[in-house]
C-alpha cells in the first residue's frame, strides 16, 4: 500500500527579514525505493521552490546532506523513507550556523577544525619527484584508510552531548583526524604535540565517552575505541611530561568509568 | 559591491584545483579556491576506483611504462586526443601519485606472496615479489594493458582529495565555500577575475586576479540520468563560454558507465569488473565475450556500455519498473575482498538498493558519466582565447581523453594537469602586469546584478523553472545518448533553441532571496542549455563513429575526414554555437590504427595531415 508521508520540516531564511523560524508541513505520495533526496527534491519541485537544503554526490560520499530525522542526525540521501514512520519531521544540524531551512554551515566549522588539530602531515622529508615512495605495510595503509573515511559530515557533533555546552569542542571527528594522524609513520609528530593541540577540555579531556558519536557515525567510523586510546595516550603523555593539565586529567578519568 | 584581490583565483576546490592551488601557494602566492560546496565534498571525493600511473611495481604490472601508459591513452582516445598531453601525462603521473603519497593518501601496497584474482569468472594465481613489499599497489581497469591503477581501497578519489586539502591548508590557501561563478571578467583579451554570487546571502562579488583557473568539473548533470555529484551543472563551461572567444572542445564527446546503478544512478566503480566481476544478462549468462572475445569486461568503457545498450536492444535486458537493466556479479569475489576492498560497493548496495553483493546480482545500466569535451587549453593549461585564464581538470580540455577517457585516468590527470597548470599560473603570474579597470569590473558586476534583479522582479517571465530543466534533459536523453543519429540530433537542435528562449523567461514561484535553489537554476538554465546545445551541434555535425559518439548512420570511425576536435564558441546574440575544427594531434607518435576491441570499420587517414580536416 503506498502511503502518504507527511513531512515537518524546518523553515528559516535569514537573509529575509521576514522570515521567522517555523515548521512547514508537506504531504508526499510515497513512491518505490524513495529516499529523503527524492522527497526533499519532489518537495521543492512539487511545493515549494525556495526550500533550502543540501545534497552534493546523493551517494552517501560526501557528507553534505546531513540533518536531523526524526531526532537523530543522519545523512539524508541514504536514509530511505520505507525506514520511517509515516509522519518525518526534518531539521538542521544543531551546533553548526544555520544557512537556512535544512542547510547548515558545515564546511567553515572543519576548515577551523584543520587549523586546530593541524590535520595535515608534519614531516621533515621534502618530496623527492625523483624518488621511489617510501615503503608501507599493506596492513598500516589500511588501519589508516580506515580512519580516514570520515566524510565530515557533522553527524557525531550534531549528537555530541559536550559540544551542546561548549560551542568549541573539537568533537569526534577532530579527534579521530588525530588518531588518524598518530597511526600515520610519515607523519613524525609525538605524543607530546598531539597533546598540545587536543590536551584540554576543548579536546580529548572534554569527552564524557558517552558514545552518541559512534552510534550516528554514518561511516561507522571506531569513535569509540579511537577516543578511549586518545583518553589513555594523552593521559599518559600529560603524566609523563607533568605538563600543569595534569589536574584536569584527574579530573576527567572518573567521567571515562 | 564587494571586491576580492588574489594573486591566483582557482574556481573549483577539487583535485585539480586544489592541486593548482597548492603548486601556486608552494611558490608564494596568494591564492583564493571558490567552490560551491566545502572543498572535500567536491565530486573529486567520490572517485572510487583509484588513478592510473605506470609504477609498475605488482606482479600484473610488471614491465609497465610510460610509454605503455601512452599508447593505452591514445588508444582508449579512439585516436581523438592530443599525443603531445597524453606523453606528458603518462610521464607525470607516477611523480604524482608518489606526491600523493608524501602528503597522506593510504595507498594499498603489495603483499609478498601467491594472490587469487579472477578473470571472466574463474580464478586464477599470481605471485606478488618480495623485493616489491611495501610499494603502491596497482588494480586493472578497462582498456589497460598492464595493472595500473593505484588505489586506496575503493576511496581513492575521498583520499586524495583529503590529503591535497590537507596540503592546502598547511599553506594557507584560502577556500571560500558556497561560492559560485557566474562569469568571468575580461576586456575581450585578458581575464581578469570572476563574477562571484555567494550561496549563503545571494550577494555578489567581484574576485579580481592576476591568473583565473577554470577547475571546476564536469557537466554530466546536463543529462536527467548521472552518476555525477547534483552540483556538476557545468558552471565554468558557461562562464567561459560566455565570453564569446574562449572554444569548448569535443563537447559531442560524453562518456556513459557501465554500471550505474538502478534505479538511483549511483556508480559503482569500475574497479569491481577490474578485480573480476562480470556482467549477466536476463538468463543471467555472461554476454560481453561473445562481442569482445579477448578483452570481455575489461575492454574500455565506451565500447562496454555501448555492448551493454545493444544487447538491451537485443531483448536480453532485465524488464523493471525503471526500464531494462543488465546485472554485475561480483559474488565470486568473496565476502573477504568485497568487504574490504569493494567496500564502498559493498555499503551502497546495502543501503540504496538493500541487497547484499557477496549474495546477490546488482542490477546496472550505463548512464552518463564523464566529459571528456571541455575548455579548451594548450598543453600548458593555457585557454585559448583570453590571456590570464587556465583550465585544468574534467572542466578542461586539454585532450588527454580525445573521444573516450579510460577509467582511472582521470583522477590522475586532476593532479597532474593541476600541477601542470598551477606552475604555468606562477611563471605568469610572476611575468604579468594587470590592471583592474573598475569600469570594467563595475560592467561585469552590473550585468549579473540586472539578470538577478529582472528574476526577483519577475519581469516578463512565464516558465517554470523545473520544467524547463525536464525538457532539456529529455532532448539530451533522446538525441544525445549512447546511440546517435541526424534526424534524432536535428530535431534536438531545434528542440533546445525553443527551450533556450523558454529558459530566459523563467519566473520564480518563491521570493529568491538569500541563497535561494530557484533562482541559482533560474540564472544557470539559459547557460546549461547552451551547453546541451554545443553537445548536440557538435554529434550532429560530426558524421562519424569514434569512442563514446556512435553514430547509428555513420559507424564508421572516419580518419579520413575526422581526425579532428570540434570547437565550439557562443557569438553575443547568437542561437547556436560556433563551430570550428582543428587537428586532434599536433604530433602522431602513435599514428591511427586499430584499438584492438570493439570493432567497427575505420575510413584510414589520407597519409598526410596537413590538410584541415573536418570540413
Ligand atoms: C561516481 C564517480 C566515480 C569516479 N571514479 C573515478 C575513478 O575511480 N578514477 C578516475 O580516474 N576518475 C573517476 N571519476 C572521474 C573523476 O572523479 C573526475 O573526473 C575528477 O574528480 C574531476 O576532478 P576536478 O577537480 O576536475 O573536478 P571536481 O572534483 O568535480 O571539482 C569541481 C569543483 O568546482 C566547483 N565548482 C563547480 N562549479 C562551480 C561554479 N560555478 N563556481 C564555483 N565553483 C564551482 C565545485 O564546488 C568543486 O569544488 C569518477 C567520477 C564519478 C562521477
Ligand atoms: S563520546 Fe565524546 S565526542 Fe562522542 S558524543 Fe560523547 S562526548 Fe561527544
Ligand atoms: S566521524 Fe562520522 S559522524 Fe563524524 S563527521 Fe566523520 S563521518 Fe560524520
Ligand atoms: S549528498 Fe553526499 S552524503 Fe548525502
Amino acid at each position: 500500500m503506498a502511503r502518504n508521508l507527511t513531512f515537518h520540516i524546518f523553515r528559516h531564511n535569514p537573509a529575509d527579514p521576514a522570515s521567522t523560524p517555523h515548521m512547514d508541513t508537506f504531504v508526499l505520495n510515497e513512491t518505490a525505493a524513495m529516499t529523503l533526496f527524492i522527497a526533499l527534491n519532489r518537495i521543492r519541485e512539487e511545493h515549494d521552490p525556495g526550500l533550502q537544503f543540501d545534497f552534493c554526490c546523493r551517494a552517501g560520499m560526501c557528507g553534505a546532506c546531513a540533518m536531523v530525522i526524526n531526532g537523530r542526525p543522519g545523512l539524508a540521501c541514504h536514509t530511505q523513507t520505507r525506514d520511517l514512520p509515516e509522519s518525518i519531521t526534518l531539521l538542521p544540524l544543531p551546533f553548526f550556523k544555520l544557512v537556512g531551512d535544512l542547510s547548515v554551515d558545515t564546511g567553515v566549522w572543519f576548515r577551523d577544525m584543520y587549523q586546530r588539530v593541524e590535520s595535515w602531515i608534519h614531516t621533515t622529508r621534502a618530496f623527492d619527484p625523483s624518488k621511489r615512495e617510501a615503503r608501507m605495510a599493506n596492513a598500516t595503509a589500511e588501519a589508516i584508510y580506515e580512519l580516514d573515511r570520515c566524510i565530515e559530515c557533522g553527524c557525531c557533533i550534531a549528537a555530541c552531548g559536550t559540544a551542546r555546552m561548549r560551542e568549541d569542542f573539537l568533537g569526534a571527528a577532530a579527534l579521530n583526524r588525530v588518531a588518524r594522524f598518530r597511526l600515520d609513520p610519515r607523519d613524525e609528530r609525538k605524543d607530546a604535540d598531539y597533546f598540545h593541540l587536543i590536551g584540554d577540555d576543548t579536546g580529548i579531556f572534554g569527552c564524557m565517552g558517552l558514545l552518541a558519536c559512534e552510534d550516528v557515525c554514518p561511516k561507522h567510523l571506531p569513535l569509540q575505541d579511537q577516543l578511549a586510546a586518545l583518553r589513555r595516550r594523552m593521559a599518559g603523555t600529560a603524566l609523563k611530561h607533568r605538563l600543569p593539565f595534569f589536574r584536569n586529567v584527574r579530573k576527567a578519568r572518573p567521567a571515562k568509568a | 559591491m564587494q571586491i576580492i584581490y588574489t594573486d591566483v583565483l582557482c574556481l573549483g576546490a577539487g583535485l585539480a584545483g586544489e592541486r593548482a592551488a597548492v603548486e601556486a601557494a608552494q611558490a608564494g602566492l596568494g591564492v583564493i579556491c571558490i567552490s560551491l560546496v566545502p572543498a572535500r565534498r567536491s565530486h573529486s571525493a567520490c572517485a572510487q576506483g583509484g588513478m592510473q600511473a605506470a609504477l609498475g611495481n605488482g606482479a600484473m604490472g610488471e614491465g609497465d611504462s610510460p610509454d605503455l601508459h601512452f599508447e593505452d591513452t591514445v588508444k582508449g582516445s579512439d585516436w581523438g586526443c592530443d599525443q603531445e598531453v597524453a606523453r606528458l601525462f603518462a610521464t607525470t603521473a607516477p611523480v604524482e601519485i608518489r606526491r600523493l603519497a608524501h602528503l597522506g593518501v593510504p595507498w594499498n601496497r603489495v603483499t609478498a606472496g601467491v594472490h587469487t584474482y579472477y578473470r571472466g569468472g574463474k580464478a586464477f594465481k599470481k605471485q606478488e615479489k618480495k623485493e616489491r613489499e611495501g610499494l603502491i599497489h596497482a588494480r586493472a581497469f578497462g582498456g589497460t594493458s598492464k595493472w595500473r591503477t593505484c588505489y586506496a581501497a575503493d576511496g581513492t578519489g575521498h583520499s586524495a582529495l583529503y590529503a591535497m586539502d590537507s596540503r592546502a591548508a598547511q599553506l594557507g590557501v584560502r577556500v571560500h565555500d558556497r561560492m559560485e561563478a557566474l562569469s568571468l571578467i575580461h576586456d575581450g583579451h585578458t581575464c581578469l577575475g570572476a563574477v562571484v554570487r555567494s550561496l549563503r546571502t545571494g550577494e555578489l562579488v567581484a574576485y579580481l586576479a592576476k591568473a583565473t583557473l577554470v577547475a571546476t568539473g564536469g557537466f554530466g548533470r546536463l543529462y536527467r540520468h548521472s552518476t555525477n555529484a547534483v552540483i556538476n551543472d557545468g558552471g565554468g563551461h558557461i562562464a567561459a563560454l560566455d565570453t564569446g572567444v574562449v572554444p569548448l572542445g569535443n563537447m559531442e564527446a560524453v562518456q556513459f558507465h557501465p554500471t550505474a546503478t538502478v534505479p538511483a544512478d549511483i556508480l559503482v566503480t569500475e574497479a569491481c569488473r577490474g578485480d573480476g566481476g562480470i556482467l549477466l544478462d536476463v538468463n543471467e549468462e555472461r554476454f560481453l565475450q561473445h562481442y569482445e572475445p579477448e578483452k570481455a569486461e575489461l575492454a574500455s568503457q565506451d565500447v562496454v556500455a555501448r555492448w551493454m545498450a545493444h544487447h538491451i536492444r537485443q531483448g536480453k535486458g532485465v524488464p523493471g519498473p525503471y526500464g531494462d537493466h543488465l546485472w554485475l556479479d561480483i559474488r565470486h569475489l568473496g565476502e573477504k575482498h568485497i568487504r574490504t576492498r569493494l567496500r564502498e560497493v559493498d555499503a551502497l548496495c546495502q543501503t540504496f538498493l538493500g541487497l547484499d553483493p557477496v549474495r546477490q546480482l546488482i542490477p546496472v545500466r550505463p548512464t552518463q558519466h564523464y566529459c571528456m569535451g571541455g575548455i579548451r587549453t594548450d598543453k600548458t593549461g593555457a585557454v585559448q582565447g583570453l590571456k590570464g585564464l587556465f583550465s585544468a581538470g574534467e572542466a578542461a580540455c586539454w585532450d588527454l581523453h580525445g573521444f573516450n577517457r579510460l577509467g582511472g585516468n582521470s583522477l590522475a590527470e586532476a593532479v597532474v594537469a593541476g600541477g601542470i597548470v598551477g606552475y604555468r599560473m606562477v611563471e605568469y603570474v610572476q611575468g604579468a602586469e594587470v590592471a583592474f579597470g573598475t569600469r570594467l569590473v563595475a560592467e561585469h558586476v552590473g550585468r549579473q546584478q540586472a539578470r538577478v534583479d529582472a528574476l526577483l522582479q519577475g519581469h516578463g517571465g512565464v516558465e517554470n523553472a523545473y520544467d524547463v530543466r525536464e525538457a532539456m534533459f529529455d532532448v539530451l536523453e533522446d538525441a544525445a545518448g549512447i546511440y546517435r543519429n541526424g534526424p534524432d540530433l536535428e530535431r534536438g537542435v531545434a528542440q533546445l533553441q525553443e527551450i533556450h528562449a523558454r529558459a530566459r523567461r523563467i519566473k520564480l514561484r518563491s521570493n529568491g532571496l538569500g541563497a535561494n535553489p530557484e533562482l541559482a537554476l533560474a540564472l544557470k538554465l539559459p547557460g546549461m542549455v547552451r551547453l546541451a546545445l554545443c553537445v548536440v551541434c557538435g554529434a550532429l555535425q560530426r558524421t562519424e563513429s569514434r569512442g563514446c559518439h556512435a553514430r547509428e548512420d555513420y559507424p564508421e570511425r572516419n580518419d579520413r575526414d575526422w581526425l579532428t576536435r570540434t570547437l565550439a564558441t557562443w557569438p553575443e546574440g547568437a542561437d547556436r554555437p560556433r563551430l570550428t575544427y582543428e587537428p586532434a594531434s599536433r604530433v602522431w607518435p602513435l599514428p591511427p590504427g586499430e584499438r584492438g576491441y570493439g570493432g567497427g570499420a575505420i575510413i584510414p587517414a589520407t597519409p598526410t595531415h596537413d590538410a584541415a580536416p573536418g570540413e
